[in-house]
C-alpha cells in the first residue's frame, strides 16, 4: 500500500508523517475497517442461519473467551507488524511462560504457605517473563541487527524445546487446591462478562490509546512507513523497535495468565500455530504486513472473526471435516478481498 | 585415513556377514531408534519409554549400543534414517515413522543397507521394506470404548467423539468405533469433529457440541490428553446429563481416576502404552545380539481398563 493512502491519526503531526498527505475525503477513510466487519456480519447471518444456537449469549461469550488470548497477542503483534517487523515466537512464548509459571506457582506455593500470594507473584511472572523475552529479541533485532524473521524462528524452537525439556514431553500441571484458586480468572464473570473479555477490551482500548494518541504510536507508524525518513526526523528509532517488541511480550505474559487457569496444565502443543493466528487477525485487520499503517480495531474484530468461522463449522455438520481448514482459507482470502479497494 | 577406509570396509563385510549368513553370538549390535519428537504427552511417553529401553538394555548386554533420533517431521525423520545408516552404521532400526506413506522409499533404503528393521505402530506402504512390525491395536482402541459405551448406556442415547488428525491410524479407530455403533439403531452418534489430539482444540470442540447439543449421554474423547479438555468444557457449563466420557491410551492420570473412582463419569479406559515402543526395542535387540529373527507381525493389545486391573496400567514415573 503506497504512503499516501493510509490514514492519518485525526491529529496527525507533521514531524512524523512528512510523507503522509491529507487529500482523502474522511467517509473514504471509514471504510478502512469495514472490511473485516463486512465479513463479521456476513458471517453471523450465516452462523445464526445454520443454527439458531449461534446467536444466544452463552455462545458470544465462549467464543470471545477463547479469542482472548489470540486477540490479546494480536494487539502487541499489531505494533510489531506496523513497525515493519514480525514475530513468529508468539505461541511458544506463550507455551514457555505457561510452563514457568506452572512451576513456579507449584513451587511457592508450599513455600510461601499462602497459595494465594502464590498465585499472584505466578501471574506477575508472567508478564515478566514476556517482557524480558520481548527484550531480548527486540535487542538481537535492533543492536544485533539480525532480521526479526530469522530472529524469532530461532527462539520460535528454543522457547518451545525448553517447555518439553521442563515438562518431560508430557504436561505441566498445576497442584489441584491452587488450580481452584486460580480458575475464577479464566471462568468468572463480572456483570455478565468473563474476566477474559474483559481484560481483551481493556488492552485492545490501551493499544488503541497509544497507536492513535501518542508520539509513540506515530513513531512507530513511521517507521514502518520509511525507517530512513524516520532516522533522519531523529526518531530513536532502535529503542520504539525494542519497545514494540516489549509490549508485545507484555502482551503475550497477559494471555498467558488468563491462559493458566484454563486447564491449568501447559504441554509441548500448547499455543501450537497461535503465532500464525494472530498474524493472520492482524493481517485480516487491515494492517499491511510490510507495515507502515494499521489498525488496533481491525485487529480485534480480524481475530473474532478467525474464531467465529471455527464456532460456525463445530455447530453445523453440513460441511465434511476434512474442509474445515479450506472454509477458514476462503474466508480470509474473501475479507481481504473485500479491503482490497484501499491499495 | 587408512584406518578409517579399512573400517568402514570391515563394517561392511560385517553387514553383509549379518544380511547373507546366521551371524555369530555376540554380535555387537548398533541399534537406531527413530521417533517423532514429543510433541504431544503420548509422543512424550514414547520418547521416554524409548530413553528407558537404551538405559536398561545397554547396561545389560556390553555389546549393544542405542543411538536415538527425534524428528519434528516427516522429512526430518527421513535425514535421520539417512543419518543413523551413513554416519551412525547401524545394524538393526527400530522406526516408528511418522507416516506410512512417506517414509516407506527412507526405511527400504535403511534395510538395502544390510539394517534389520522393526516398524512399530503405523505399518509401511510396503511390506518388503521391513523384517518385522510391531504395533498398537487400533482397531480394539475404537472397538472397546464402543462397546463399553452401548453397553453402559443400555443400548440408548447421544453420543459425540472427538478425532485426534485426519491420519490412517485415526479413521481405523472411528471406523471400527462407529462398525460397533451400527449394532445399536438407538445409540445415535451426532458428531465427530477433529480435535487433534490438543487439550484446548478438545476444550473448544466439546463447548460448541454443549452449545449444539442439548442431551449428550456420553461423549468419546478418544484420546486421555482430550478427555481433560472435555471434562474442563463440561464443568464450565454446568452439564450433568453426560454419564460418560472415554479417553484413550492409558495416561497415568486418567487410570489413576479410574483406581481411586473419583470421577462417575471416567468408569473405563483403553489401554495402548507408548510402552510398547520399549517391547519393541528389547525384542529387536535381544534378538539381533541373539542372530535370531522377529516374527513378521506383533499386536501388542488394547484392552479395557476398569477399576479392576487399573494398578497393572499405572506408571507413576511416565510423563505420559
Amino acid at each position: 500500500m503506497p504512503p499516501e493512502q493510509q490514514t492519518p491519526p485525526p491529529q496527525q503531526q507533521p514531524e512524523a508523517a512528512a510523507h503522509r498527505s491529507e487529500a482523502k475525503p474522511r467517509w473514504i477513510e471509514r471504510l478502512h475497517g469495514l472490511g473485516p466487519v463486512i465479513g463479521l456480519v456476513l458471517l453471523c447471518i450465516a452462523g445464526t442461519l445454520l443454527n439458531s444456537d449461534f446467536a444466544t449469549v452463552d455462545n458470544a461469550m465462549n467464543v470471545l473467551t477463547r479469542t482472548a488470548f489470540i486477540g490479546i497477542i494480536a494487539v502487541g503483534m499489531c505494533f510489531v507488524i506496523i513497525s515493519g517487523g514480525i514475530d513468529l515466537s508468539v505461541g511458544s512464548m506463550a507455551a514457555l511462560i505457561a510452563g514457568s509459571v506452572i512451576m513456579f506457582i507449584n513451587w511457592a506455593g508450599p513455600a510461601s504457605g499462602s497459595p494465594l500470594l502464590a498465585v499472584v507473584m505466578g501471574a506477575v511472572l508472567a508478564i515478566v517473563l514476556g517482557a524480558v523475552f520481548g527484550l531480548a529479541h527486540g535487542l538481537l533485532i535492533t543492536k544485533g541487527r539480525i532480521e526479526p524473521f530469522i530472529v524469532t524462528l530461532g527462539t520460535l524452537g528454543i522457547f518451545r524445546a525448553y517447555l518439553t525439556y521442563f515438562a518431560d514431553g508430557g504436561a505441566l500441571t498445576l497442584d489441584n487446591d491452587l488450580s481452584d484458586l486460580y480458575a475464577p480468572v479464566y471462568y468468572a464473570s463480572l456483570a455478565g462478562i468473563p474476566v477474559p473479555v474483559w481484560v481483551f477490551v481493556i488492552v485492545a482500548i490501551i493499544g488503541g490509546v497509544i497507536l492513535n494518541r501518542t508520539a509513540y504510536g506515530r513513531y512507530v507508524q513511521a517507521i514502518g512507513s520509511n525507517e530512513q525518513v524516520a532516522r533522519y526526523a531523529a526518531v530513536d528509532v532502535d529503542r520504539v523497535k525494542i519497545m514494540t517488541y516489549v509490549l508485545l511480550g507484555v502482551c503475550v505474559g497477559i494471555a498467558t495468565l488468563l491462559y493458566v487457569p484454563r486447564l491449568g496444565s501447559a504441554s509441548p502443543t500448547t499455543g501450537l500455530l497461535w503465532e500464525l493466528e494472530a498474524i493472520a487477525a492482524v493481517i485480516v485487520g487491515g494492517t499491511a504486513l510490510k507495515g507502515g499503517a494499521g489498525s488496533i480495531t481491525g485487529t480485534v474484530v480480524g481475530a473474532i472473526l478467525l474464531s467465529v468461522i471455527s464456532n460456525i463449522l463445530n455447530l453445523t455438520s453440513i460441511i465434511s471435516v476434512y474442509l474445515n481448514a479450506a472454509v477458514q482459507g476462503f474466508v480470509i482470502i474473501i475479507v481481504a478481498f473485500l479491503q482490497r479497494g484501499r491499495r | 585415513m587408512t584406518s578409517f577406509t579399512r573400517r568402514i570396509a570391515l563394517t561392511a563385510v560385517a553387514a553383509a556377514a549379518f544380511a547373507s549368513l546366521p551371524a555369530l553370538a555376540a554380535e555387537k549390535v548398533n541399534l537406531g531408534v527413530s521417533i517423532p519428537a514429543a510433541t504431544h504427552s503420548f509422543m512424550g511417553g514414547i520418547n521416554y519409554w524409548a530413553n528407558q529401553a537404551k538405559k536398561d538394555l545397554e547396561k545389560e548386554h556390553k555389546d549393544l549400543k542405542i543411538t536415538i533420533k527425534t524428528a519434528a517431521n516427516a522429512p526430518e525423520q527421513a535425514n535421520q534414517l539417512q543419518d543413523l545408516s551413513t554416519v551412525t552404521k547401524i545394524n538393526a532400526l527400530v522406526v516408528f515413522p511418522f507416516e506410512s506413506a512417506a517414509l516407506t522409499k527412507p526405511v527400504a533404503q535403511v534395510k538395502a543397507k544390510g539394517a534389520y528393521v522393526t516398524v512399530v505402530d503405523r505399518g509401511l506402504t510396503d511390506t518388503s521394506a521391513q523384517d518385522a512390525y510391531v504395533a498398537g491395536d487400533n482397531t480394539a482402541f475404537g472397538k472397546i470404548p464402543a462397546e463399553y459405551i452401548v453397553k453402559t448406556l443400555g443400548g440408548k442415547g447421544n453420543v459425540v467423539a472427538l478425532r485426534g488428525i485426519a491420519t490412517t491410524l485415526d479413521n481405523e479407530r472411528m471406523d471400527a468405533f462407529n462398525a460397533v455403533l451400527k449394532g445399536s439403531p438407538d445409540i445415535k452418534l451426532l458428531d465427530a469433529k477433529y480435535a487433534n489430539w490438543n487439550r484446548d482444540d478438545a476444550f473448544k470442540v466439546t463447548q460448541d457440541y454443549l452449545t449444539r447439543f442439548k442431551q449428550i449421554d456420553a461423549i468419546w474423547a478418544a484420546d486421555d490428553d482430550m478427555a481433560v479438555g472435555v471434562l474442563k468444557a463440561i464443568a464450565q457449563a454446568k452439564r450433568d446429563d453426560i454419564k460418560i466420557v472415554f479417553g484413550g491410551a492409558g495416561a497415568k492420570d486418567m487410570v489413576k481416576t479410574i483406581m481411586d473412582g473419583k470421577d462417575p463419569r471416567i468408569g473405563a479406559d483403553v489401554s495402548y502404552s507408548p510402552k510398547f515402543i520399549y517391547d519393541a526395542i528389547k525384542l529387536t535387540a535381544e534378538a539381533r545380539l541373539k542372530g535370531e529373527k522377529l516374527p513378521a507381525t506383533t499386536i501388542i493389545p488394547s484392552v479395557l481398563i476398569t477399576k479392576e486391573n487399573a494398578k497393572d496400567f499405572y506408571h507413576p514415573n511416565s510423563p505420559f
